[in-house]
């Protein structure tokens, strides 16, 4: 057998496996954004109808614009705190069996639910909440903060909560592919602790901020569950919008949405590819 | 016929299968052969219940496989996944987007032993001969179609139903009156600014919209030539009105299941809010004092019901004929009642209540003693009244019922805008 041919057949396993759980599925929600609908029923057609409305629609540009809002502000707080995080473990603790038992320790929140630890917020942050009775207890305010619940303050702490860890496990892992004689050698040449940061340790840890980019903001795009409970379904981002839908069978119409988040965020995807060459650097 | 419940299958074995049947006369099988059948059930938190299907398993041997949704979820699953259910526990306004489907099959009223006793609402419309009929997707109008086949809802009791009634009930703002302090009395409360960043209302779009509506009249601002049946224009002015309140902060959240309205209640972050009959009882049995408020303007109303899947037949179907007697032979009903809500065929409740729980829960009497839910959690006190009175004064002031409206799908589109706004 040619080796062609051994190395197709290698590959064949997974390729069936995204054939027809990956592309087959957005093949189909292709389609039948394309179609019809009715109060209960889809019907094939071809025609223009679910994306003119969702273009022709204010509401969909002030999600879009909650949807990259939520991620970007996500992604700023998610990367100084991981990035912070991942030094810390990666610098300052000098033993390996530190270092492990420090990082099992940030993945303990993660033996439970992502919906229970998100939902645990609401009553810290409510009007009679943990927060708001220790802060008035301290005499820091006289009146409950009603912002911290039910907001974009929550919605965002929320998920700075839920993914911080997604940025701190990349950059933690380029951090330890970092050959500590560069920072030495830095060090010799007069560099301080900024310059250090700045010249060397930052530029080889791209490609694990780059990874972390990816993993927070696609998260926190396609994330629509956070934003029901934590804005007491008062705000929307593109996720809620599609649930929607779903939920009131517009099967066509969610198709649509969907199919222009997926290109939003292959964009976006693009994007950050062409900033760093992940391939080269890992 | 109270004694069916002791041991309706010792009665049988006992060569009682005759008083049974003259007691039901309804053309089945009790018992032995559906000992081994299984019936899937699925539909919302309110009557999706284990007890049931634990009392079920005891009476009948049926095994009933139970799966609570809520309502969106519910339609979208009657509506799409045909095969995954044998029973679907839908609410009345429903029918209309799940009937057209073909995935229910029409029940022959012949097979339904208390059809005469089940409640005018939801036979010709009309609780009592003089009362009104509400505005809405009242039950009746698509609880009949012309026949076995049918697909058409037609306006007279035809003999072939949509869905068998089982739960049903008013309902209307729900408030903390010890955070309020003052008494409520109108719709309109809901959007007073005195509330402002303490009200609520829930996000499922069919009823939501309609306890809007309520609103809305209740302010004065417009008269609704049909509140279950909005014209493009009274849509935008309904949600005119509420994107305005909502934008000055006026609702602290919506929510979009019961235990979400719950704890809004409970926690104090609500004042007043659209709420459902239990979960006002769960408030209480938390000891937070929360009252189910009855308004000027009339209720809310809606109904639930027992639909079967089409592709039922044979045994399973007898099976399913089984259950829906048994559901409506009094067990259910009490259990149901016991929590707020009204059984479809309150007269066989009765056996399953005690006197102190009927007169409490039907006929607005003061308690004479605690009263408690199914779950043994105190409800009231002795000399406490149910808030809205007995079960005509409270069914006979429905304003409208949870509908589906010809612009639904320009409701919904302007329901998503408002959330989004």
């Amino acid at each position: 057998m040619s080796k062609q041919i051994t190395a197709w057949l290698q590959a064949a396993p997974i390729g069936f496996v995204l054939l027809a759980f990956l592309v087959a599925p957005i093949v189909m929600i292709v389609i039948v954004s394309f179609w019809g609908a009715t109060e209960y029923s889809i019907y094939p057609a071809f025609q223009f109808d679910n994306y003119e409305f969702l273009f022709g629609s204010p509401v969909t540009y002030t999600v879009f614009f909650n949807t990259f809002k939520y991620a970007f502000i996500t992604w700023a707080f998610t990367l100084v705190i991981g990035f912070t995080v991942a030094y810390f473990l990666a610098f300052e603790v000098r033993s390996l069996k530190w270092q492990v038992a420090l990082f099992l320790l940030c993945t303990i929140p993660f033996w439970t639910s992502n919906i229970i630890r998100m939902i645990s917020w609401i009553p810290f942050l409510g009007r009679n909440g943990l927060a708001n009775s220790t802060l008035m207890s301290w005499g820091v305010i006289d009146e409950p903060l009603e912002w911290l619940l039910f907001s974009d303050f929550s919605v965002i702490l929320a998920f700075v909560h839920l993914y911080t860890l997604f940025m701190v496990v990349p950059i933690f892992n380029s951090m330890m592919r970092i050959d500590r004689s560069l920072i030495e050698a830095a060090r010799d040449n007069g560099a301080n602790g900024w310059q250090t940061l700045r010249h060397v340790i930052i530029p080889l840890c791209k490609p694990g901020i780059m990874i972390g980019t990816i993993f927070v903001t696609t998260l926190v795009m396609g994330d629509f569950i956070t934003v029901r409970f934590m804005s007491g379904s008062q705000r929307a981002n593109v996720g809620r919008l599609i649930s929607n839908d779903i939920n009131l069978l517009q099967y066509p119409s969610a198709s649509a949405t969907a199919v222009v988040l997926l290109v939003t965020v292959l964009i976006v995807i693009a994007l950050f590819l062409r900033l760093v060459d992940i391939r080269k650097e890992l | 016929m109270s004694k069916i419940r002791y041991s309706r299958r010792s009665l049988l074995k006992t060569g009682g299968a005759a008083i049974a049947a003259a007691a039901l006369p309804a053309p089945m099988v009790w018992g032995q052969e559906s000992k081994n059948i299984t019936l899937r059930q699925f539909g919302t938190g309110v009557s999706n219940l284990n007890e049931v299907a634990t009392k079920v398993k005891e009476d009948l041997g049926i095994t009933l496989e139970m799966t609570a949704l809520d309502t969106d979820s519910v339609t979208q699953r009657a509506a799409t996944q045909p095969d995954s259910f044998d029973i679907a526990d839908i609410e009345y306004f429903v029918c209309k987007k799940v009937w057209p489907t073909g995935n229910l099959q029409a029940m022959d009223a012949s097979r339904i032993a208390n059809y005469d006793q089940i409640v005018g609402i939801f036979r010709d419309g009309k609780l009592t001969p003089e009362s009104e009929i509400a505005q809405g997707t009242a039950p009746h109008t698509v609880g009949f179609v012309d026949g076995p086949d049918g697909t058409e809802f037609v306006d007279n009791e035809s003999g072939w139903m949509t869905l068998i009634p089982t739960i049903y009930n008013a309902d209307t703002l729900g408030i903390r009156p010890d955070l309020i302090n003052r008494p409520i009395n109108n719709w309109s409360e809901l959007l007073n600014p005195e509330f402002a960043g303490k009200a609520s209302i829930l996000d499922i779009s069919s009823i939501g919209i309609m306890d809007m509506a309520m609103v809305v009249e209740s302010m004065g601002e417009m008269t609704y030539g049909d509140k279950g049946n909005m014209t493009r224009e009274e849509i935008d002015k309904t949600f005119e009105i509420f994107t305005e309140a909502k934008k000055n902060g006026q609702f602290r959240a919506f929510w979009k299941t019961f235990d979400e309205s719950v704890n809004l209640m409970a926690s104090g972050e609500v004042v007043i809010q659209s709420m459902w009959s239990p979960a006002i009882t769960a408030v209480k049995s938390r000891g937070i004092p929360c009252v189910y408020q009855p308004l000027e303007e009339g209720y809310r109303s809606w109904g639930g019901g027992i639909g079967l899947s089409a592709s039922l037949s044979g045994m399973e179907l007898d099976a399913a004929y089984e259950y829906i007697n048994w559901y409506l032979s009094g067990w259910v009903g009490g259990f149901l009642m016991r929590q707020g809500y009204y059984s479809a065929v309150p007269a066989t409740s009765k056996d399953f209540m005690s006197e102190n729980e009927w007169g409490y829960w039907f006929e607005g009497k003061e308690a004479t003693d605690t009263i408690t839910s199914p779950f043994g959690d105190p409800l009231a006190q002795a000399g406490e009244v149910r808030d809205g009175g007995d079960f005509y004064s409270r069914m006979g002031s429905v304003a409208c019922w949870n509908s589906v409206m010809d612009e639904n799908q320009y409701m919904v589109r302007k329901w998503n805008e408002f959330i989004a706004a």
